[in-house]
Parts: C-alpha cells; structure tokens; sequence
C-alpha cells in the first residue's frame, strides 16, 4: 500500500476490501474456477463497476471520475486488493481499453464505448496484433491492409486476457512504419475466439482470430500509423496494475506466512524461533517493502506522465517480476509439504503472480527496456 | 527511547516560507558562483581520497558555512538554516556538478550531530555542532571494541570516576578518519555490577590529546581509513557525558539509529553525494561506464546485467523514501531502519558481482594501469555488509523487531556483567 494516500482513498481501500471479502472470499475463486466458464459473474462486475472499477481513467464528462483526481493511484488500490484476494474480473484490459478510448477516442467512440465499460455491462480486452514498446507477444500477427479510410484485418493473436468474454477488442496493428489502433466489436463479421489456457484459476485466455474483418474510418482509435505513445501508455498501465497485483498477492501471502510460523510449533518451538528461518523472514521483508516502493513509484510516474515513466515501469516490473514468485516459492518452502498441496491457498497466489510476471514482458523483457532507457 | 526532534524535520515549508523551487534557484546560483566544480570524472570520493588531511573538506564546508547553506536541515539555533529534507534533496541534486565536503556527512554530521541534538545539554550543542557545520570539528565515533563485533553493548573499555573526570582506559577500533578528526562520542562502561546494556555511559572525547594513541588500519585495498586508538588513563570531564550516566545504550541506540539512516540513505543532515553508486536518481552508473570501456554495451548479457544494477538502485532510493516516509508517519517502528540499510548492503554485494563479470579478464589482470581496476574495487565487497550492523544483525532487527519474533538467546541477558564470560 503507498504510504501516502488521501483519507478518502483509504476509505475508497476499506470498501474494495470489504466488497471482496464478502463477495469473493478464496472459496468463491475456488468455486468460480470450475463452475464459471467466464471466471467472473456479471452482475458481480457490475457491482464491482458501480464502486469505480472501470471509471478512474475516464474523465467525468465520459461518465468516469476519480476519488484522489489522481485516477491510476486510485486505481492501483483496486488492484492490490484484487491481488490479496486472488480476485477474478477483466481488471486490467478493461481498465487499459477505457483508458486509451479516453485519451484517444473521439466524441462518437467515446459516446459509443466508455459508457457501458464505465458501468460493467460490457468488457474488453486488448489484442496485441504486433510488438508493442518492445514486448512481443508470442510472434503471433494480425495484419491491415488499409481499405476505404479504413483497414481489414487478418490474423490471429492471443493468448489474450478475457478475449472470450470481452463485448470490445481493442487491435494494435502495425501499418507501414507505425503502430496502428483498431476498436472492434467482439461480434463483428469475421471476429471468432478459439480456446487457450491460462495458469491462473479465474483469469480466462482466448485466441483472437480476425478473418477479413473490416474496420471502417471510424473504428481507428488515434492517429492512424501514429499510436505508438498511445500503445506505450496502454502498457505502462497495464504494467502499474500488474505490479499492485502482485505486491497485493505478496503481502497477504507474506502475512498468513508469518501468522503460520508464529502457529507452528517443531522441537517444542514456534518456526518463527529459529534464526535460520527468521533471517528468511527478514529478507522476504525486505523484498516485499522494495516491491511496494517500486509499485508505488511506477504508478505515480505513469500517473504524472513523467518523462521518467517508462524506465520506472520497467522497473518496477522487472524487479516485482523477479521477487513475487520467489517470494511465494520461499512461503511455500517455509510451510512445509501442506505448500504444494492443491487444498492450500499458496498456489492460488503463485499461479496468479506467474502469470503477471508472464504477461506483458517478463522481467528480462523490461531490462531490455531499462538498457534502452540507459542509453544502452 | 524518548523521541525528540532530530527526526521531525520539517516535510515541506518553512517557517519563513521560502519553496523549494525558489531555494533551489538561489543554491543553483550561489554554487555556480562559490563552490569549485568536479574535474571531469572525478567525484567526490576520488577527490577526498587525496585529501588525507581533510583540510580541503573543511575548506570547502567552511564556504558551504560562510554561504548559508551548510546544514540545511539542521536547527537555525545551532547554525543550520531550517528547511525542510526536500530543501536539502533540492540542495544535493543541484550540488551534483560540484565539489562538496562530503567527508562531513558521515559520520560526523548525518550520526554525531543529531545525536548531540537529541541527547546533548544545552552548552554541549552550542559548543560543537556549529563547529560541525562550519568545517572546524569532524567526528567520528568510538563504539567498536577489538574484543568484540556485533556484540557493542559487550564492550569492555572502562571508564572510572574520579572527582570531576572519568578516568578512561581500553581501545577502540573501526573509527573510520579518527587520524584526521577532532572529536568522537565515545561509549565506555561505567558499571560493571549490573547488566551489560544499563552500565554504558556516552562521552564527548577530544581525539588528540596525551594518552591516545591513534593508528592507521591498512586494509586489503591498501587505504587506511579505519583506526585503532588505545586509551591510558585519558581524562574526560564530566560535564562531557552525553545523556545520563549508565544511560549510554539509549543514547548508542539513538545513534545507530541515526547511522542506519545514513547509510541507507534516508538521513536529512547528508549534503552532497559522495560517489555515484548505488540509489542515487540521474547519477550516472559507473557499470555503464564500464560496459562502454571495454566494448560490451551491445552483449545482451551485459545489457541485463547493467540495468539490472540500475533496477536494484532506483528501487534502492524509492525503498528508503517508503521507509523514512513510514518511520515518519508512525506506518513503521524506528527499526523499519534496518529494512533499507539490509538493501543498501546486499545491492552493493550484487553491484560489485556485475561489476566483475562486466570487467571480464581485466579485473584479474591489467596492462593500463591507469584503468579502473574493478577486482580491488571488489576487495572491499563486504564493507557494507558488515559496517554500521552486519546483514545478520540487520536481519535480526528485522524479524525481531519489525516483525515481532522471538528474540535470540543471549547468555548475558539479566547478569551483572562481571559476572559474564567476555573476551
């Protein structure tokens, strides 16, 4: 959690959490993972939606607004706390969809699209159709030819995040020498959505396949062959949400690991007695309060608009990336053989910390970056 | 322990109100006019390595004084000037193209002086740390004993009464430019027929006078910064007793307090940077400098390892502002301290790794004399780890008293120290 936030963004805080712990608890996740095939329930969204889930990157006179008018810092709450809870819901590719219609979108799509992801009757996801800021996802490419003003799009992508439950896909394209952003309804002609797997228990993947579907002038968000800023802050803010997420699920991880080792008793003694394991603790403790500091510090980049933001981003992301599941392996190994069994809660967390590591660039990924921003 | 004043400095405006912005206009101006830049390459370490004396340190601190701009967190009444940690942050960005005194800001002016501010009388402040600030004291600080390492509440240097004196003998060691320096708060026992923490007294010591002995310390790069002194009946009035007598550990705690936050970066009293290592934002990265040197800036393996080094010290700094923003606000217990210091130590382990690996076969051997020699460099990889608390000690801290574990068994716990077994 930043050490900093406001009175009201605390409230904002205690309310997420109290909204998730009542209608989310671990075994409605477990619950969710077998018997919903979207991993998340609508009208659950919609609740989650009227507290603000999707309104913070969009501006009032979109429907959106902020507590803190700082709206990603208001957001990261949402996410940390989706994180301690292993949560389900499209948190970040309808948070990032929303936020590029905001910022890019004209009156009409603003009109057409903001108001149904601001109030959860519809979700998005976004497919990367080509290398995004440096991040490639998986070789797969969409192709546009332009056509009429507009373009056609063929191809597949994926996997992409809630791609089988999202009304609006958001495709970044290359054209020419430029990055291009297409919004496409989920139901357009040609538009089919194939299975894929994801690690998580709630967090549902798809393929993307676009077969001649046409785009037409007014379904390119931005400057056509000029979306390259927008793609980047598209990912930096996916990448804030992703490290909340993480440190979220770390830091209640870390403290149901405490807890057990103050519990547990071997040799007459608690775990938490033994040096060699509390030199464990110690180090733990001390990557998880990094990993908040980095977490934080990215976001009020990216929230600010810093020149500094994409380095901090990837910071943040390549040392979170790095510590989160080691951490959790290290909770893993402090429980004993109870870690590796399916009916403990650990495994909920590695696999939703993997695949944030996972996504959107992997910790050497955001190196790269962090060389590039270097002068390297 | 009493919390007293050296921590509250204050978060943003003045008393007088100035801004930062418009401070940091006016130092921008006043250094470019008085304080002489840095040769190129050079820092500030390099330079104060050629400055055996420190008398060019004291020089320059003295037109720091002289300008109104030396010890800018510190209180107007003691000479400093008031303003707030981002003033000095202001102060030490814009100071970055200049030679600065930082051989004044450890120990003797981010870990003596406020500790002086929060247990020193009246006339000991008055007396000293305007002295501090104006170049004409450097300190350092007796505390480690040769008997004994991490154990400083063990120590055996004794100090006896004797009218108006205490009367001292023993040694002391790992006092770091004692050689070059005027006084250092010293910490002896006082009485031995009670438990080791409550027969502890801390004293103001003036170094060079009869009946101490100082010797250089030479180290496996060759310096000789560290100091053994020996102690032979050395007098020290007792008007020079810092807090109360057999109160000592209190005042010592407060000090290492004060010394963690130094050296993990999150002190209000530290001007200038030293060199451009780790956690500083927009220094330039000596491991670049390096890749660049021998060639390797395009080797993807070189490139990971560089920006991993530049992850580790930017989350470095973000880490110790989270911890002394914590400390600050209460989020955190005073020994939260020891999570940045524990950082600071283990990064500087990992740098110096990426450095060897980078250097490739010219950290071993070397035709160029002149080029940096990253294995010496690399000697002194540990320095960090074991200086002001070893990694151990600072995990101790950690588990125990940030996350309210069991204390460790200690065999001298509630014995009257006569009664312990010591070296």
């Amino acid at each position: 959690m930043d050490l900093r936030i406001s009175d009201d963004q605390q409230l904002f805080r205690e309310t997420t959490r109290k909204f998730l712990e009542s209608t989310c608890p671990l075994e409605t996740v477990r619950r969710l993972a077998d018997a919903e095939p979207a991993g998340f329930e609508r009208k659950w969204w919609k609740q989650g939606a009227e507290l603000g889930w999707v309104s913070m990157l969009v501006a009032e006179d979109d429907g959106g607004g902020s507590i803190s008018g700082h709206g990603l810092l208001d957001l990261v709450l949402v996410a940390e706390e989706m994180g301690r809870l292993v949560s389900p819901g499209p948190l970040v590719p309808t948070n990032v969809v929303a936020a590029a219609l905001a910022r890019s979108g004209t009156p009409t799509q603003r009109r057409e699209f903001l108001p149904g992801l601001v109030n959860g009757d519809t979700v998005a996801a976004w497919c990367l159709g080509t290398a995004v800021a440096g991040i490639d996802p998986a070789g797969r490419r969409v192709e546009a030819v332009p056509r009429d003003g507009g373009y056609v799009l063929d191809g597949v992508t994926g996997p992409v995040e809630a791609g089988g439950q999202a009304d609006l896909l958001l495709v970044t394209v290359r054209t020419g020498e430029g990055l291009t952003q297409c919004v496409v309804p989920s139901d357009a002609a040609g538009v089919a959505v194939g299975p894929a797997h994801g690690l998580d228990l709630v967090r549902r993947y798809a393929q993307v396949r676009f077969d001649q579907v046409v785009v037409p002038p007014d379904g390119v968000l931005g400057a056509a062959g000029n979306a390259a800023s927008d793609a980047e802050r598209q990912l930096q803010i996916a990448v804030v949400l992703q490290g909340a997420e993480m440190v979220g699920a770390v830091d209640r991880a870390f403290e149901f690991t405490v807890e057990y080792a103050f519990d547990r008793y071997s040799f007459g003694r608690p775990l938490a007695s033994y040096q060699a394991l509390k030199h464990r603790f110690a180090d733990m403790k001390m990557w998880l309060e990094a990993a908040h500091a980095t977490a934080d510090a990215a976001a009020r980049a990216v929230d600010l608009d810093s020149p500094l933001a994409a380095e901090l981003v990837s910071v943040a992301k390549s040392y979170i990336g790095d510590h989160a599941p080691a951490i959790l392996q290290d909770c893993v190994q402090l429980h004993g053989g109870i870690g590796v069994t399916w009916e403990h809660d650990l495994h909920l967390y590695i696999r939703r910390v993997v695949t944030d590591r996972s996504q959107f660039g992997t910790p050497g990924d955001h190196r790269e970056r962090v060389a590039v921003a270097m002068g390297m | 322990m009493s919390t007293t004043d050296s921590n509250s400095v204050a978060e943003d405006e003045t008393d007088d109100g100035e801004s930062v912005d418009s401070f940091r206009a006016r130092a921008r101006l006043w250094l470019a006019e008085n304080m002489p830049l840095l040769p190129d390459g050079a820092t500030n370490q390099l330079l104060a390595r050629e400055d055996e004396s420190g008398q060019r340190a004291r020089r320059l601190q003295r037109l720091l004084f002289d300008g109104g701009f030396a010890g800018i967190s510190f209180p107007v009444p003691y000479g400093g000037q008031g303003l707030s940690l981002h003033h000095q942050k202001a102060f030490t960005q814009e100071s970055l193209p200049h030679q600065m005194p930082t051989v004044f800001n450890v120990p003797t002016l981010s870990i003596l002086a406020p500790t002086l501010l929060d247990f020193g009388t009246e006339e000991q402040k008055v007396r000293h740390i305007p002295a501090m600030l104006s170049g004409d004291e450097l300190w350092v600080q007796f505390l480690s004993e040769p008997s004994g390492g991490s154990d400083l509440a063990g120590l055996i240097t004794r100090a006896t009464r004797d009218g108006d004196v205490f009367v001292l003998n023993g040694s002391k060691i790992w006092s770091s430019g004692a050689f070059r320096s005027d006084y250092s708060l010293c910490l002896a026992r006082t009485d031995w027929q009670v438990p080791k923490h409550r027969g502890l007294t801390m004293f103001i010591l003036k170094i060079h006078q009869p009946g101490i002995e100082v010797r250089q310390i030479k180290m496996v790069n060759g310096t000789g910064e560290f100091c053994q002194e020996f102690f032979d009946d050395v007098p020290i009035p007792a008007t020079d007793v810092v807090g109360e007598v057999n109160n000592g550990w209190t005042v010592a705690s407060r000090l290492l307090f004060h010394e963690r936050n130094a050296t993990g970066g999150g002190s209000p009293y530290v001007s200038g940077v030293a060199t451009a290592a780790a956690g500083q934002d927009g220094q330039p990265s000596d491991l670049l400098d390096l890749a660049r040197e021998t060639g390797r800036t395009a080797d993807p393996r070189v490139r990971q390892l560089v920006a991993e080094a530049r992850v580790n010290d930017r989350v470095q700094s973000q880490l110790v502002e989270r911890v002394t923003t914590g400390i600050r606000t209460g989020a955190f217990p005073l020994p939260a301290g020891a999570i940045p210091s524990l950082f600071a130590a283990t990064n500087t382990e990992r740098h110096f790794d990426i450095g060897l690996e980078i250097a490739g076969a010219g950290a071993g051997a070397w035709i160029d004399d002149d080029a940096d020699r990253w294995g010496e460099t690399y000697l002194l990889r540990q320095g960090l780890s074991l200086g002001g608390g070893s990694n151990e000690m600072q995990r101790n801290i950690i588990s125990e008293r940030v996350l309210g574990m069991p204390r460790e068994y200690a065999a001298d716990r509630d014995k009257p120290f006569d009664e312990v077994r010591h070296n």
